[in-house]
């Protein structure tokens, strides 16, 4: 029997089989954060259970605390305030490791989980957030639950799980100069669709994603679920198994064989067969941005918003008038050359240190354009500390953007950091919908290296027209 | 209304796509520890303007539509970020049921583990419901959990459940009390899966005691001990 490295993943954590859909699905590590979790304690505490493996279980303060720079991290607003210290108090109670407000590595909890060490390959990593697909860059299979779930891994360490189908993505092909994993993942979107994915698990393969980053592959996993993906894997390879290891002081001696040994089989054999398979060529794709209020809503830089009117009716034409009456946009406008009035470079998406060295790169020798507020926002206190110590902090600052502290921030505006009505935003975060970032403010997604270059110009810009400063 | 394997209802039309979690409960409303007060929340965005007043021309803000229980949507409903709390707010608001081509993946689960019903037809059963759903006298659907099907003044159509999810609907079950029952196959899974792979047990708890902080109150790992 063939299996892909999703199935394998499955039975290695199958504790039984409950129906011909669903498994009980044991889990690894489970995450937490202030806002998805609440109910879920509360349910536990109602219901007199107890957490079954609180070392299993990890919770970040991220969505609701405020970035501000400098600042010791008050969160003034009462209603966040008591999540937060609710939280605190959960976590004592059950002996669940936290990463406090105070903490000086506090920051969005995939960024903070995966640099620790924590995540490795092979594992199975849920948590009460959609974007947990990040941890398939390492191997392991990640995805979101609700709150009800929340409680039941609490409870359990386990998941009522229903299987998803295989999709296979094959990307071979560099990605040119200028282009990065943000594009690439945004173009597979744009072609697959905002529900392409649906019900299935994506592993991507092929020499695109061989050839990336570590970080650049948390950027395609994370996104996955933009293209509604319940998992995106990429099989584990020397590069992964170097990043875990360089985080984890625990593997060493020949435990650290054994791993080894265990994730060099975690692939898809041979032979394994896929329900859906999709191929694209990485050398051709060009910087995207989104001009809708979905992922798929997607062009690459040189192109247009769509007409409506030469789109079929139906659903298709009828997202593209709603998106169009939202962002203001008339059809047929260039995409570049839109004028934006704020730049924000975080998220769990795109805050790691390579997105914050993208951006100097663009940054170095230039300035925010007038009239434009361009923040950054870590993914995490050590990415902080990582790009203050490089200089990038400086230099940022230099240029005229605002460093800011970590945390989830602008990406979906709970903390605090939200955009006024009309504002229009060059955004490195996942989602473009609308009211994300704001009620009325509007949206596109790119790389750190296109939201850098919007900053500079004030609009909209194609990243490659800025390779050579002061060209 | 619910009667036993029977609900029926008033259905108002919702003809948007890919109508996210965002816009369903927008972020002002997740700041509560506990679910109460979500109803005040539900589409917040298109059922009342920048000034807090409800838009006269939203379909659940006609005063004939007070009372609407069952919702027609378009594809992809429920997608994006995983918060329950728009099935909370939904259900607080008085809706028992969604009808849409399709639904996100979590909110799908997420409505299942809350009793709040889910059902998938083609687009071109739910063009018809949503044209009998926008006159009054024709917007009532008649939904039967037992036979999976569902009626309305021009709809005849069948509809499909997971065997768990229809037994959930059908029994109101707890799911964590129904997994529980496995507590003794999960101990012992735990227990092979950690003598193979031992760099996986604890893993949160030795990272964070590594990093220099240890949670106030340890607890040792319940099992093979006394719960």
């Amino acid at each position: 029997m063939h299996r892909t490295l999703y199935r394998k993943l499955v039975d290695a954590h199958t504790v039984t089989q409950l129906d011909a859909q669903n498994v009980l699905l044991f889990c690894d590590l489970h995450l937490m954060n202030e806002y998805t979790s609440p109910q879920a304690f509360a349910g536990l505490d109602e219901q007199g259970r107890q957490v079954l493996v609180p070392g299993q279980n990890m919770a970040v303060v991220s969505h609701v605390i405020p970035t501000d720079p400098g600042a010791i991290r008050i969160i003034r607003d009462a209603a966040p305030a008591l999540q937060a210290s609710n939280l605190r108090k959960n976590c004592d109670q059950h002996g669940i490791p936290l990463f406090d407000t105070q903490d000086a590595l506090q920051g969005i909890e995939h960024v903070v989980a995966p640099e620790h060490g924590m995540v490795r390959p092979g594992m199975v990593v849920i948590c009460g957030d959609s974007h947990t697909t990040t941890y398939g860059a390492l191997g392991a299979l990640g995805f979101g639950i609700g709150t009800s779930e929340v409680e039941h891994v609490l409870a359990t360490q386990t998941l009522v799980y229903r299987l998803a189908k295989d999709m296979r993505i094959q990307v071979d092909g560099l990605l040119p100069l200028g282009t990065t994993a943000k594009d690439l993942i945004l173009m597979v979107i744009g072609h697959i669709g905002a529900q392409g994915a649906r019900g299935h698990v994506i592993e991507f393969c092929g020499t695109a994603f061989d050839a990336m980053s570590i970080e650049a592959r948390f950027t395609v996993c994370n996104m996955a679920v933009e293209a509604g993906a319940r998992g995106a894997l990429i099989a584990p390879d020397q590069k992964a198994a170097d990043y875990v290891l360089a985080r984890s002081a625990d593997l060493i001696g020949p435990l650290q064989q054994v791993a080894l040994q265990h994730w060099a089989s975690l692939r898809s054999d041979a032979g394994a067969v896929f329900d859906v398979e999709h191929h694209f060529d990485a050398s051709a794709v060009p910087p995207h941005v989104t001009w809708g209020t979905s992922p798929d809503q997607v062009a690459p830089i040189g192109g247009a918003v769509p007409d409506p009117e030469t789109q079929a009716a139906g659903p298709l034409r009828r997202s593209t008038e709603q998106a169009l009456r939202y962002t203001g946009l008339a059809a047929g406008t260039p995409l570049e050359g839109i004028a934006i009035q704020h730049v924000f470079i975080g998220s769990c998406t795109n805050a790691r240190i390579e997105d914050l060295r993208a951006v100097a790169e663009v940054v170095r020798g230039r300035q925010v354009a007038q009239g434009v507020r361009a923040m950054v926002v870590p993914g995490s206190g050590a990415v902080k500390q990582q790009a203050e110590a490089e200089g990038i902090a400086r230099l940022l600052l230099d240029a005229g953007f605002e460093w800011r502290e970590p945390g989830c921030s602008m990406c979906l505006a709970m903390n605090g950091d939200i955009l006024a009505d009309g504002v229009r935003c060059a955004s490195t975060t996942n989602r473009n919908f609308e009211g994300r970032q704001g009620r009325g403010a509007i949206t596109h997604l790119m790389s750190p290296a296109m939201a850098a270059a919007a900053a500079i110009t004030g609009t909209i810009t194609d990243v490659r027209r800025l390779e050579t400063p002061h060209a | 209304m619910r009667e036993q394997h029977i609900l029926s209802g008033k259905m108002a039309a919702l003809a948007i796509e890919n109508l996210d979690t965002d816009q369903i409960m927008p972020k002002q409303f997740l700041h509560g520890i506990d679910k109460a007060g979500l109803d005040k929340g539900l589409l917040y965005d298109l059922r009342f303007d920048a000034a807090g007043h409800p838009r006269p021309d939203f379909v659940l803000n006609r005063p004939e539509r007070a009372d609407v229980e069952i919702l027609v949507a378009g594809a992809n409903f429920g997608c994006g970020s995983s918060r329950e709390h728009a099935v909370w707010g939904l259900q607080q608001y008085g809706i028992q049921a969604i009808i849409a081509p399709s639904f996100g993946e979590i909110f799908y689960s997420n409505a299942m583990n809350n009793q709040l019903l889910l059902v998938m037809l083609p687009e071109a059963d739910i063009a018809q419901l949503m044209a009998d759903a926008d006159r009054l006298e024709t917007a009532h659907v008649h939904i039967d959990l037992q036979a999976l099907r569902v009626k309305s003044q021009s709809v005849d159509a069948a509809f499909s459940l997971s065997e768990r999810h229809h037994r959930m609907q059908l029994e109101r079950r707890d799911m964590i009390g129904l997994s529980l029952t496995y507590q003794a196959d999960i101990t012992h899974f735990a227990q092979r899966h950690w003598e193979a792979y031992p760099w996986l047990k604890d893993v949160a708890l030795r990272t964070r005691q590594q990093l220099g902080a240890t949670p106030r109150a340890q607890q040792p790992v319940r099992f093979g001990g006394k719960a």
